[in-house]
């Protein structure tokens, strides 16, 4: 029994030791210049030297937030409209849409957006929006095709309007299942917003690609892994609030 | 009698007008890199021409917004494309100045948007038949033939993507042998280590676990730091293991690319491989061993066919994403399409990333029709797999 609690506790132990690290990495990165230094080449600096990590790690969440709150708010308001009887006709061609949405390489939208929007935040935002939005919207679309007939029939029964059975009793029950779609789009996300720094996005990308340019295998080693630690914390911190969500709504309809 | 709108048409109608009558048709520029003067159909069309296609159009989306039959609407849609697709070459050679080699006309927002709303027609009218899946590769393969006829007739050739085209013609057809070589190869190469890891972990499951999270954290890299983090392991494995210089692996180019789409390929085709074998129905095995069949027997002849079509939506995942990331090669020395995305990025210069983008997109949207095709006749064949 005891053995089973100590093993319990290894994973989140884990979890906040990883969160330690990247904190005192980004805030104070020259603590880990040693470590870095070996992977260096004629006296190159072994830490990022063209702008804070902080800031860059910080502008780098705040790129994929933005598209993951639009990607969200869109692709649900989209599963909403093609699951009300008026739109129902529009969910075999919303579907293939999004799904052709997909096969278009973030790289090939990151380009061909900078003519219509100019250089910086706003490519990156748009591919990285499109990209979001598939796995959301077929997680919502999930969750609300595949509710219990008996609860939607007992709201209905109870006299709830249709626009009280989806706030109420529609969406609540299939926020699990639309978070698991968040947070699959979250860490792709994460990943792709390095691409945005070939158009000059400033995210953690940047470190990257000086590295690549420079050949400094530093650089491109403490922006993906900063990148990596990020989204590694972010999917188990989603997937709990997940589990949290999932059990509530087990204990509401049980 | 009364008229009955359709909802899509609506949409679609709607984009149509706006795209005919206010946006630019094609763009017409002065050399490769200034900006661009807007052209509206009337404008970029000799004269009998332009006012054809206005009908064209105009008749095709009112075929739209109303209620029409099936058969009409995919029709109307065949021939606005189709009208499209070849008055676009028209127009580019009737802008172009004679004897001007350096002025630019390529198609505008307009032209666009009437492709996509009769895209998004053509596209409602296919999903409401519900073809099967022999009859999507056929469109795609007669789709594929038309844009083929009209890239070898030469009439878009005075368009600016062809232009682009013409300038680096050799180099266009290596690099993209090199984005598919990559994207294949590596995919082959994730199949054949893939699916006995996939079986291993579903036949010992305290590696389940460990297993798939090392590929979960793997994709968690940005693949621009993957490639990057490749160069130096491979870079030494070339200096110091004897052959393997002479073997093509280098620390940049072409293997940290390959070695690096492998590694994301992973995880779809392992975790695939263990979704599908776990949703193969104990009645399934328990008779199979009842017949008294070998463990290896069981595997290849009730448990793989059934997990089939599983693990086939894990490669399709794998080769659609591969194609697309292929194009990041590039930044490394890799080669494949991304080299003209980036070369065009660099100099500003649109229609050189269009070069590179508009291949990608589209083997990207063919290796997804054909295989989910594929995935659709294999999972139809054997209907007891469904429920897995």
């Amino acid at each position: 029994m005891k053995e089973a609690g100590v093993k319990a506790w290894v994973p989140s132990l884990l979890r906040l030791a990883l969160v330690v690290l990247l904190i005192a990495f980004v805030s104070n990165p020259g603590w880990f210049e040693p470590l870095l230094k070996p992977l260096t080449e004629s006296n190159a600096p072994a830490i990022y030297n063209q702008g804070s990590l902080l800031t860059l790690t910080l502008l780098h969440l705040r790129t994929v937030l933005i598209a993951t709150v639009a990607a969200t708010t869109v692709a649900v308001a989209l599963a909403i409209l093609v699951t009300r009887p008026a739109g129902v006709e529009f969910l075999p061609l919303s579907r293939s849409l999004v799904n052709i949405g997909q096969t278009f390489p973030p790289v090939a939208v990151l380009a061909l957006a900078v003519p219509a929007v100019g250089f910086g935040e706003k490519p990156t935002l748009i591919a990285l929006f499109l990209y979001g939005l598939l796995p959301i919207f077929e997680n919502a679309l999930t969750g609300l095709t595949t509710l219990p007939a008996n609860v939607v029939e007992a709201a209905r029964g109870a006299g709830m309007t249709g626009w009280q059975r989806l706030v109420k009793v529609e969406l609540p029950l299939s926020a699990p299942i639309i978070l698991g779609g968040i947070r699959l789009s979250v860490v792709i996300s994460l990943a792709t917003a390095t691409i945005g720094s070939t158009v000059a996005a400033r995210t953690l990308g940047e470190v990257i690609i000086a590295g690549l340019l420079s050949n400094n295998l530093a650089f491109v080693l403490q922006g993906g892994l900063i990148v990596a630690a990020l989204a590694v914390l972010i999917y188990d911190g989603l997937s709990a609030i997940e589990r949290y969500t999932a059990r509530r709504m087990g204990q509401e309809t049980a | 009698m009364t008229i009955r709108f359709d909802k899509l048409g609506v949409v679609i109608a709607a984009i149509v007008a706006y795209a005919a009558f206010a946006a630019p048709f094609a763009t017409f520029r002065a050399n490769r890199i200034v900006p661009g003067e807007a052209r509206s159909i009337l404008e970029a069309l000799p004269a009998m021409l332009g006012p054809l296609l206005l009908a064209v159009i105009v008749v095709a989306a009112v075929v739209a917004l109303l209620k029409t039959p099936l058969i009409l609407r995919l029709a109307a849609s065949v021939v606005a494309l189709a009208a499209l697709a070849l008055l676009i070459g028209v127009a580019g050679s009737f802008l172009t100045p004679e004897g001007n080699s350096f002025a630019r006309i390529s198609p505008a927002s307009g032209f666009w948007l009437l492709i996509f709303a009769f895209t998004l027609l053509l596209a409602d009218v296919l999903t409401r038949l519900n073809l099967s899946p022999w009859a999507r590769i056929g469109v795609l393969v007669v789709a594929a033939a038309a844009i083929g006829m009209l890239l070898v007739s030469g009439s878009w050739n005075s368009l600016s993507i062809l232009k682009e085209y013409a300038n680096r013609a050799d180099s266009f057809w290596a690099e993209g042998s090199k984005h598919v070589t990559l994207a294949l190869g590596s995919l082959a190469a994730a199949v054949i280590a893939g699916l006995p890891l996939g079986i291993l972990c579903h036949r010992v499951e305290k590696l389940r676990a460990g297993v798939l999270n090392v590929l979960n954290i793997i994709q968690t890299i940005p693949s621009i730091a993957l490639f990057g983090l490749l160069i130096a392991p491979l870079g030494w494995v070339a200096t110091h293991v004897p052959g393997a210089a002479s073997l093509g692996i280098r620390g940049i180019g072409t293997a940290p690319a390959f070695v690096a789409l492998f590694l994301y390929s992973l995880l779809p085709v392992v975790a695939n491989t263990v979704v599908g074998l776990a949703g193969v129905p104990r009645a399934a095995n328990d008779a199979a061993r009842g017949m008294g069949m070998t463990d290896r027997q069981r595997l290849f002849g009730v448990e793989f066919p059934l997990a089939f079509p599983v693990i086939l939506t894990g490669i399709r995942i794998v080769l659609v994403q591969n194609i697309g990331l292929a194009t990041i090669a590039a930044l490394i020395g890799g080669g494949g399409f991304g080299v003209f995305v980036f070369q065009g990025v660099g100099q500003t210069a649109m229609d050189l990333v269009l070069l590179g983008a508009v291949p990608t997109v589209a083997l990207a949207f063919a290796a997804a029709i054909i295989l989910d095709a594929v995935i659709e006749m294999t999972s139809t064949r054997r209907p007891e797999a469904q429920p897995a």
